[in-house]
Formats: C-alpha cells, structure tokens, sequence
C-alpha cells in the first residue's frame, strides 16, 4: 500500500483529547448527532460528556472547528437488584441522538436495564424586571411599588440544562446492547441479549416486545441478541445480529411479533478455517446500515464485512482487521479478549469503513480503492496538529522499522468505540478513558 | 482441525509436567500390564481447552451478574469439543481410579464430573482417567462403554444459565430425565448414584450454581470429600498462575455468597 501518497491525501490532525484517571472514566460509547455538531460520550461511571464543536471563525477560515465540552451530566447510577443480589452496572452502554425538531437536542442513553431521554436545552437569557420580586428574588415590600414594569429577557451567560424527560424502565431482564430510533421519529427500539423492544418516546410504562429469541428452556440457548439498528430510511425494517454470526433483516408490518425474519444474511463456514473458536469468531459485535440504506456493516472478531441488501447468502465485502491474530485465538480465548465487542462505522458517503483493534489501533478500509490504513490513537506518537502516521503490525516476514510485532502488542489497550462525524471526515475515538477526535485537514483547504 | 494452530498452543505448565511425568513414571509404565496409548498433542490440548471453558463457566457464576453471551459462547465450545470427543471415543468415563491413593489436584475435574453410564456402574469397569501426571489413557473404543451411540452423552455444565433463570431451576430438579439435559445441574449428578433427596430438596428453590460441584462431587461413588474449596485449589494447581487470584476471588465470592444465602434462606 502507498503509505506516502496516501498520508498526502489524507491529513489527520490531532486536535484534542481528554486525560481522564479514574475507572469510572474508562468511555463506553460514542455518538454524533444528525448534523455533527454535538458529539456525546458515556463512561463506565453513568456520566455523559456532550462536546460541541464550535463554529468556524472567520478570522481563521482554515481552523476547523474544535470540539469543546458543552455539558456533563451524570445519567444513571448504580443499583442494587435486591430480588437477585445483583448489581446493576451504571455504565452507558449506548447513547442515541434523536432527529433535532426544535432548539433542544434530545438523547436517549441507556445502562443494561433503563432508558433514559435527556433534554438538553440552552439558556442564555433570563428575565429581569419583576415587579414582585426583586433581583435576589426576595418579595418586594409592595409599599417600595410605585410603577408597574415590563419583565424583559436581558443575555446572560449561556448556560446548558440537560433534564430527564422520560425514563425506560423495567422492560429488560437481560443487558440491553442497542438502541436505535426509528426514522419516524415517534419511536425507538432497545434490544437485550434475548429481547427487543419497541418503544413510543413519550410512552414510558409500555413497551412492545418485536422479537423474542429466548428458549422455552433456557438450557436450550444457544444464540443471543447482540446489536440491533433501524434502518436509516424505512421505518418498518430492522436489523439484528445475533452470536452465531448470523443477521436478521425483519419488517414490522409482517407481523406483531417479528420472530421470523425477512432476510437472514448469512456467510457458508470456511471448512478450512474450522477450529473450535470458529463460532465465538464469527459472533457479530456490531452492526450498521449504511447512510444509503442499502448495505449493512459487520464487525466480527477478525474481520468487517459489507452486506447487501438484496444478497442474503454472502457479504458482499470483507475485510480482515487483525487477521494475525488467527493463530493466537488459544490465548485470547484465555484471556477473554476473544470476547471484545468492537464497533464498526461507515463515513458519511458509506465509501470508508473504520473499526477499532488492540494497541490502540484503529483501521480504515477504503472501499473503492481497496486501500486500507492502520493508525494509532495515543499521546505518545501523536502531537497535536500533527499528522498521524500510518503503523504496521509485522507478522514475521521483512520487518520495517517502526512495525510493531504480534507479541508485542498491548491487549489491555484496546479501542472498542469509534464514531464518524455524518458529513465531514471527522472522526472520535475511544481509547481506554481518553478521547480522541481527528480531523482531516484537506476539507478545510479546500475551503 | 486446525493442527497448526494447536501446535503454536501448548502453556508451558503442560509441558513441564507431560516431561516430567514422563521420566519419573517410566517404570511404573512398564509395570502396567494395560496397553497405554499416549495421548496425542491435539487430545491433551483439546482437554485443556475443555477443562478452560468448564472453568470460564464457573467463573461465570461468580460474577455479579454474568455476561450472558459469553456464557453462550462459552457453553457452545464445550459442546462442540463434548461432540467431537463423543465420536473419536476419547470421551472419558468415571474410573476406580478414584479410588487409588491418587491425589485429588493431579486428577482433571472435568473428567470426574462426568457421567457415568449406567453401563459403567453395572460393569464396574477399570477405566483410567486421562490425567496430565499419567498421561496414559487406555482405548475406551475397545470398550465401546463410553459411546451413548444415540443418546447424548451428557455433560456436566453446571446449571450455566441458573444466574439468568431461577424460576427454570425448579422445573429442572422435578425433571427426572438426565440424559436430555445439558445444562441441568442436578439431573447430571451420575443416575446411577443414589440421589440425595434431601440435598436435592435444600436447593431445589434456590440458585445453586455455586452449590453445584459441591453436590456433585459428593455424590459421585467413592470420590474423595472435597468441597468447592478444594475443587478451586486443585484447579488452580493444574493451571497456570492466573488463575491463582481469581481462585482467590471466588473463595470470597462463595463465602459472601453463604452469607447472602444464610439470610435468605433464613437458617
């Protein structure tokens, strides 16, 4: 791969990241809104962080906009199951926004078992003038009262309110993994290992249960639940991917429970390939349509792959993420990190798909071109404004300088949660408890 | 099967004791009238993997509250590598040797958690265990016991998904048919043994995944008393340190566990 004519193409910038210490602060989601403007992180500690990217300034037309931290709230706490003795973990597991329909942004954010939708609103006026009351907002004596006066609204500093607006509660038995809301607008769906469930937002003590994949007897189970999204145009249709590497396309009108699916997507085992792992391999750690809506991104263990739409049998594309870590699947099975949940995202023309690995690294796979790029998110080789350079993993062959061996990548260190700005080729990553945001410059020379 | 990639797997801790064992039993080898077959690397390997998983389960049920598609997944691979041992025959059996002054951390749990047969019991024949210290098995084919040629060999997995479904538990303890269940925890305790009812009555309302390999083992024919406690130190004795700390763990997961128990049985 031209390494050197691609870094020409394609300048990535380090703009900004956040050094949290803690545990709680480990982030374990990321989201942009429709427009790009606000992107929002959940943490291991129920916080949400929503960061804004600020408007263009137009001494400087060629200084993107940076990310600054608009608000942090706290969405949900840890509770205590006192039926099961159980803990219920505060962790985000995902954020959504909804289409904005007025000054107010809303998002829906979820822990294993509740939902929660947020109203962020800003404030940055405030009335002043009151007859009754005075500055402080102590009752004037009425004696001091001798005009009467118009409230007016006078600037104040801005300030963001986020105000829980609806609460989910008590639909789930089992930890939800998704949740996406539905192109009408109206409503939204939450899916768990077993269950899906199909909301209305302003309906908070109902919800329809659409698909149910649990056994009779549970001993029977063998295949769960593990992401679940709307298609991006069609409010009828849905997807779900379950652990056996499988994908259910489903059409709500069919039916009220939608068990049986419209399509199944999936991919013949590669009898050469067969191993024990070849199951927990093939499980499906995330699933997104495209901005057009006619393909499906998949994350698998090892590799990402595109679907069509109207192909049911095979994926259209795929591409292998860490393929070098076929023959170490022994090892990351002991150590669970065979396991790992990565995410998967399209950039906003579906030509570029990007997904997270071990080491901080992060890959992009350009779809027309067939080129594809490993980058690493960290501080140590990345300055601000500088530009990222594209890294190696040597698998045993001619080793390059700065290639990094198989064994010598850090496992601990892995980058679960990534997120593409809707237009612009910006893009966040989560790596651990610090958040990077990239920016690739040529946009703005453009300009 | 994927024989390169074994070949890259084998833990130094495996290693270091087939060598050993190796040069210290080579006498007590030739003793043997019995006809030994060493173990293929893939077997041994296989049976590591095995015994992983059985312990990724158990593990499982210590957590606060397990993560169910790993549990799955988990659970899949056990009865994926259960399957295949089913039909190579090397799927081992309960054994006299159990009986022998054999120290109990050198033997496999997960071989003596196995079902017997009722063939097995009746015939009481001598089996070895495949053990790592042996490292000798005989040919179960000859013997052709260990083949349930329709019936599913059941296999131990401690009610796996008990964490998830307490109001499963108690249609299990009433089902009387053992050899469907997979999952099942008391149904699996060998059919052969006389079940202990009032055992099977103290935890047929309550989560008993901790309690199961304590159940278990104590009602296997003569096994040697060991309690969970037991179970995890010999576990960890044939497993790489690692595991040693979440041994440690557990034992404080087990003991706050009594605790909660205690209060909710209300004894």
């Amino acid at each position: 791969m031209g390494e050197d004519a691609d870094t020409r193409k394609i300048n990535h910038s380090f703009l900004r990241d956040h050094n949290y210490v803690t545990e709680a602060d480990i982030i374990s989601t990321v989201e942009f809104n429709q427009t790009g403007e606000l992107l929002a992180t959940g943490d291991k500690g129920g916080r949400v962080v929503i960061f804004q990217r600020e408007p263009e300034s137009k001494n400087e037309p060629n200084c993107q906009g940076e990310y600054n931290v608009y608000s942090t709230f706290q969405s949900h706490e840890p509770e205590f199951d006192y039926l099961k003795s159980l803990e219920i973990e505060e962790k985000i597991n995902k954020i959504r926004w909804l289409p904005q329909q007025n000054a107010a942004h809303f998002l829906l954010s979820t822990n294993d078992k509740t939902i929660k939708l947020w109203k962020v609103s800003e404030r940055d006026k405030r009335p002043e003038g009151y007859n009754l009351k005075d500055e402080e907002g102590r009752l004037k004596d009425l004696s001091t009262v001798t005009s009467l006066q118009v409230p007016v609204l006078k600037p104040m500093d801005l300030m963001v309110e986020v105000s829980p607006r609806r609460i989910f509660a008590n639909a789930h038995t089992y930890h939800v993994n998704s949740i996406s809301v539905n192109s009408d607008c109206e409503t939204y769906m939450s899916a768990d290992d077993l269950r899906i469930n199909l909301w209305h937002l302003a309906i908070t003590d109902r919800s329809f249960n659409i698909v149910d994949i649990k056994p009779a007897n549970m001993e029977d189970l063998t295949e769960v639940i593990t992401a679940a999204e709307f298609h991006p145009y069609h409010c009828n249709l849905f997807v779900y991917s379950s652990s056996k590497g499988t994908l259910r396309l489903c059409d709500m009108r069919a039916s009220a429970l939608c068990d049986k699916h419209s399509k199944l997507f999936e991919e013949p085992e590669d009898p050469s390939n067969r191993s024990f792992f070849s199951e927990i391999i093939s499980s499906i750690s995330d699933v997104k349509f495209s901005h057009s809506g006619r393909y499906l991104l998949t994350r698998d263990y090892l590799t990402v792959k595109v679907w069509d739409l109207n192909m049911e049998n095979k994926p259209i594309e795929t591409y292998q993420v860490h393929d070098y870590l076929r023959s170490k699947l022994c090892s990351l099975y002991e150590n669970d990190c065979i396991f790992d949940k990565f995410e998967c995202a399209w950039n906003g023309t579906d030509s570029v798909i990007m997904t997270g690995a071990y080491n901080n690294f992060f890959r992009m796979f350009d779809r027309n071109t067939k080129r594809d790029v490993t980058l690493e998110a960290s501080r140590e080789s990345s300055k601000p404004r500088a530009v990222l350079k594209p890294r190696r993993v040597c698998t045993g062959g001619k080793r390059r300088k700065d290639d990094i061996s198989v064994d010598s990548l850090d496992f601990t260190k892995k980058i679960l949660h990534t997120a593409w700005h809707p237009a612009e080729n910006i893009i966040a990553i989560a790596a651990t408890n610090n958040l990077y945001i990239f920016q690739d410059k040529v946009n703005s020379e453009v300009h | 099967q994927c024989e390169e990639e074994w070949a890259n797997f084998t833990p130094n801790w495996l290693l270091v004791r087939t060598k050993r064992k190796f040069s210290d039993n080579e006498d007590i080898v030739e003793e043997n009238p019995v006809s030994i077959k060493v173990m293929s690397s893939y077997n041994l390997q296989r049976q590591s993997l095995l015994d992983m998983s059985l312990i990724k389960l158990q593990l499982c049920h210590m957590l606060a509250e397990p993560n169910l598609c790993r549990s799955v997944l988990i659970a899949n691979t056990v009865r994926q590598i259960q399957e295949e041992m089913t039909l190579d025959g090397s799927w081992p059996v309960m054994t006299e040797t159990l009986n022998t002054n054999q120290n109990p951390s050198d033997r496999l749990i997960a071989t003596e958690i196995l079902c017997r047969t009722s063939k097995d019991c009746e015939e009481e024949k001598t089996f070895s265990v495949v053990t790592y210290d042996n490292l000798h098995t005989e040919e179960v084919l000859e013997d052709s016991l260990c083949i349930t040629s329709t019936e599913e060999v059941p296999v131990f997995l401690p009610n796996t998904f008990g964490a998830w479904e307490r109001e499963d538990l108690k249609k299990n303890s009433d089902d009387s048919k053992p050899t469907d269940q997979v999952f099942g925890a008391f149904e699996l305790k060998s059919p052969v043994a006389t079940p202990d009812p009032s055992i099977d009555e103290l935890f047929s309302d309550v989560d008993t995944s901790y309690y199961d390999l304590d159940t278990m083992l104590t009602g296997i024919h003569g096994t040697p008393k060991m309690g969970p406690y037991d179970l995890l130190d010999s576990l960890s004795s044939s497993h790489s340190p690692s595991s040693v700390t979440s041994n440690l763990s557990c034992r404080s997961d087990l003991n706050e566990l009594d605790h909660i128990m205690e209060i909710i049985v209300g004894s």
